[in-house]
């Protein structure tokens, strides 16, 4: 009997950046298992200081190209904070729209192209059998409209232009929203047609209760605004992230792990949907009844269920959002107001595609940025992955080592882990 | 093509965002048409695997640890051609800023004694470490120039960076300039090739396809100055007084990689 394991995986294939996965078995008993970020800390918090607004927004989308616009939208929401800006509601549905393109670009990147390979066991999505090639063509169709959102709210989706302070420096066209309406119309259609391949897919059974942390508000599916909620505490204003959350670094990684009250929480796809299932369009809820997902779901390895719903959602609300924004009353209002810099601090929390994100910044009377920190999705997640391995492995610990390796890989992948994100933030105490 | 002859392309990402990959699968059919001329022997953000030797290999980020250096350098070996793909790998994005501070000591303030271990360096551009063949620049790379350097790779031919400044595709493209609205813009210096994307939708150019051969760097606070753009504009730059440090600031946000000369930040 091999009663000694040794998982090991160098730089995991399809995820954001560099991790190393790592278990440990000895004796049939579980010794360690964990996931590694693999990447120099970037710092971006330490030279963030010492630039102004406008380039401390433009500088923040760089942390991250999958979740540029995310990035984007807690800075500016920081920084609006810190100033009293108060934006008009054409640039509240400008931003929430292109909020839901990257939504979409983000989750059907993970979904197809990261996921999917796994679920076909072949090693990419160009390697998908000849009879997938349609699939192939429908999920990048769907990226398409996903891009093409962004275009017209954004310039393009990395790294967003002209979205800036105080709103925007270009004001998209009633003409220009009617043909985005149809393009996205399309990939409704084309999500629909996707959506049969999730449904004969049959989910790891694992089950683990844990706190369900993301943004909550009363107007909508939360990504753009909303409070600070959790399901084990409640809601709570977004500038208490500070004393709720508290980071910690772990030996031999560069990322910081994150706990409320002690305890690993999830943030990302799964929690919102948990938290907030109840604001999903009902083509969204349709979606997950077709794939065996309900609120509340415990089983991580259904992040990527989630996030399938969450696409069906934003789809839904993007014509919504639209439909808004050619409205006469809306369509007259100024695309940007003027911005005032002051001296003083700011919290912008918003929910990118993996989970709650926010910026926190001080300026100075010019507007030039004194202290920046930020906690990113992906280090809150790392927690609530280490757990969940430390649940998991006992119940798969007799497969041989290749199958728990791949089994930890997929459980690794469903968080759709950033570390690009997780490591370009460090904050200095 | 014979499948034997196809070039074996490979995607090797260092510290970044790795947005200039995300940008190159955004060219979807675009990009499926131009992988079918080759054979993907390594991607690891899209796939598993890695099938050295190579005969393209596209390095995308900086150079931030001894590790990252010691696997640039394996990749150098094995691959007959390297593109530094993006501004991080040509020429060094915001990354590099970190060089302005004493690295050590801020990870030490971080992880306390366990930083002392911890493999980090100066953070340099791929260019700045090995030979690169071919540049392709932005942040994100221009999605019109991956495609004519890919396209000339699988010719064997030499690319040739535009040297025109951002202001050209302005004029091209019937974009009011920014400067109008009183703000300051760095098009003027800045090599051209992405369309003016950003001044396009009235944004600013921070610069980002980095400084054009020659660009007179000690010309520019005067050329800026408040009183000389009011002067030719009419309009009065808002924000900070624009002085020699301010628009060095601003350069740097992308050209901060000070062992680059201007004239090595240009052509393959
Ligand atoms: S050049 Fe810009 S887009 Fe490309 S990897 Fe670097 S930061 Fe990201
Ligand atoms: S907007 Fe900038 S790049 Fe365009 S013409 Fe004016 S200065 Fe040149
Ligand atoms: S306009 Fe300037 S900052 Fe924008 S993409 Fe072009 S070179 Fe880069």
């Amino acid at each position: 009997m091999h009663k000694n394991k040794r998982i090991e995986v160098k730089h995991l294939t399809r995820v954001e950046g560099h991790g190393n996965l790592t278990a440990i078995i000895r004796d049939g008993r579980l010794k360690e298992a964990r996931f590694d970020i693999d990447e120099a800390p970037r710092l971006f918090e330490v030279f963030l200081c010492g630039h102004d607004y406008n380039q401390v927004v433009h500088m923040a989308s760089r942390i991250c190209g999958i979740c540029a616009v995310s990035h984007r939208c807690a800075a500016i929401k920081a920084s609006e904070a810190a100033f009293g800006v108060l934006v008009s509601e054409r640039i509240r549905l400008l931003r929430r729209l292109a909020f839901h393109g990257e939504v979409i670009s983000s989750h059907v990147l993970h979904l197809f192209f990261l996921v999917a390979p796994d679920m076909f066991g072949v090693p990419s999505v160009f390697h998908l059998p000849p009879e997938h090639k349609d699939t192939v063509r429908k999920a990048m169709r769907l990226k398409r409209a996903a891009l093409e959102i962004c275009r017209t709210t954004a310039g393009r989706h990395i790294h967003p232009v002209g979205m800036e302070v105080g709103g925007f420096s270009f004001n998209p066209l009633p003409r220009t929203l009617a043909e985005l309406r149809g393009a996205v119309e399309g990939a409704v259609e084309d999500l629909q047609a996707l959506v049969p391949i999730f449904r004969r897919h049959s989910w790891p059974d694992f089950q683990r209760k844990t706190a369900y942390v993301s943004l909550k508000s009363p107007k909508s599916y939360a990504f753009y605004e909303g409070e600070l909620y959790s399901s084990r505490h409640g809601s709570m204003p977004v500038e208490d992230y500070r004393r709720t959350i508290s980071e910690y670094t772990v030996p031999g990684s560069t990322a910081k792990h994150a706990v409320i009250d002690g305890a690993s929480y999830m943030v990302g796809a799964l929690a919102r949907f948990n938290n907030n299932y109840e604001q999903l369009s009902n083509a969204a809820r349709r979606v997950a009844d077709e794939i065996g997902l309900s609120a509340p779901c415990t089983n991580p390895f259904m992040i990527p269920a989630a996030q399938l719903a969450e696409t069906a959602h934003c789809l839904d609300e993007s014509l919504h959002l639209i439909d808004r924004l050619i409205e006469p009353e809306i369509s007259r209002q100024d695309p940007s107001v003027p911005v005032h810099p002051v001296k003083a601090n700011g919290v912008g929390a918003v929910e990118a595609p993996r989970g709650t994100l926010f910026h926190d910044y001080t300026f100075d009377e010019r507007g030039t940025c004194t202290e920046a920190n930020l906690v990113i999705p992906t280090a809150q997640n790392l927690a609530s992955l280490h757990a969940d391995m430390q649940a998991f492995i006992p119940q798969v610990i007799e497969e041989p080592e290749e199958v728990l390796g791949h089994r930890l890989e997929i459980l690794t992948r469903a968080y759709d882990p950033c570390i690009s994100c997780s490591t370009h933030v460090i904050r200095l105490d | 093509m014979r499948r034997s002859e196809k070039k074996r392309i490979a995607f090797f990402d260092f510290a970044c965002c790795e947005g200039c990959q995300l940008a190159v699968l955004e060219l979807e059919e675009t990009l499926l048409d131009l992988l079918s001329h080759t054979d993907i022997a390594a991607w690891r953000e899209v796939m598993t695997g890695d099938e050295p030797p190579y005969d393209v290999a596209f390095c995308e980020g900086s150079i931030c640890t001894r590790a990252d250096e010691e696997r640039l350098l394996r990749v150098r070996r094995d691959a007959k051609i390297l593109v530094a793909l993006g501004t991080c790998a040509a020429i060094g994005c915001h990354n590099n800023l970190r060089n302005r501070i004493d690295t050590r000591e801020a990870l030490e303030k971080v992880y306390g004694k366990a930083a002392r271990g911890m493999d980090v360096t100066e953070a340099r551009p791929v260019s700045a470490v090995v030979d690169t063949d071919y540049r392709i620049l932005g942040c994100p790379v221009s999605l019109p120039e991956f495609i004519a350097v890919f396209k000339a790779i699988l010719t064997d031919q030499p690319y040739r960076l535009p040297n025109e400044p951002v202001c050209v595709e302005c004029k091209l493209t019937d974009t009011l300039c920014v400067y109008e609205k009183g703000r300051v813009c760095l098009g003027p210096l800045t090599r051209c090739g992405c369309g003016a994307i950003c001044t396009r939708f009235g944004d600013v150019c921070h610069g980002c396809r980095g400084l054009v051969d020659e660009a007179n760097l000690a010309a520019m606070p005067r050329v800026f100055s408040r009183e000389h753009l009011h002067a030719i504009m009419g309009a009065v730059a808002s924000g900070q007084p624009l002085d020699e440090e301010r628009i060095r600031q601003m350069i740097a946000l992308y050209n901060n990689y000070p062992e680059l000369k201007i004239e090595d930040r240009g052509d393959a």
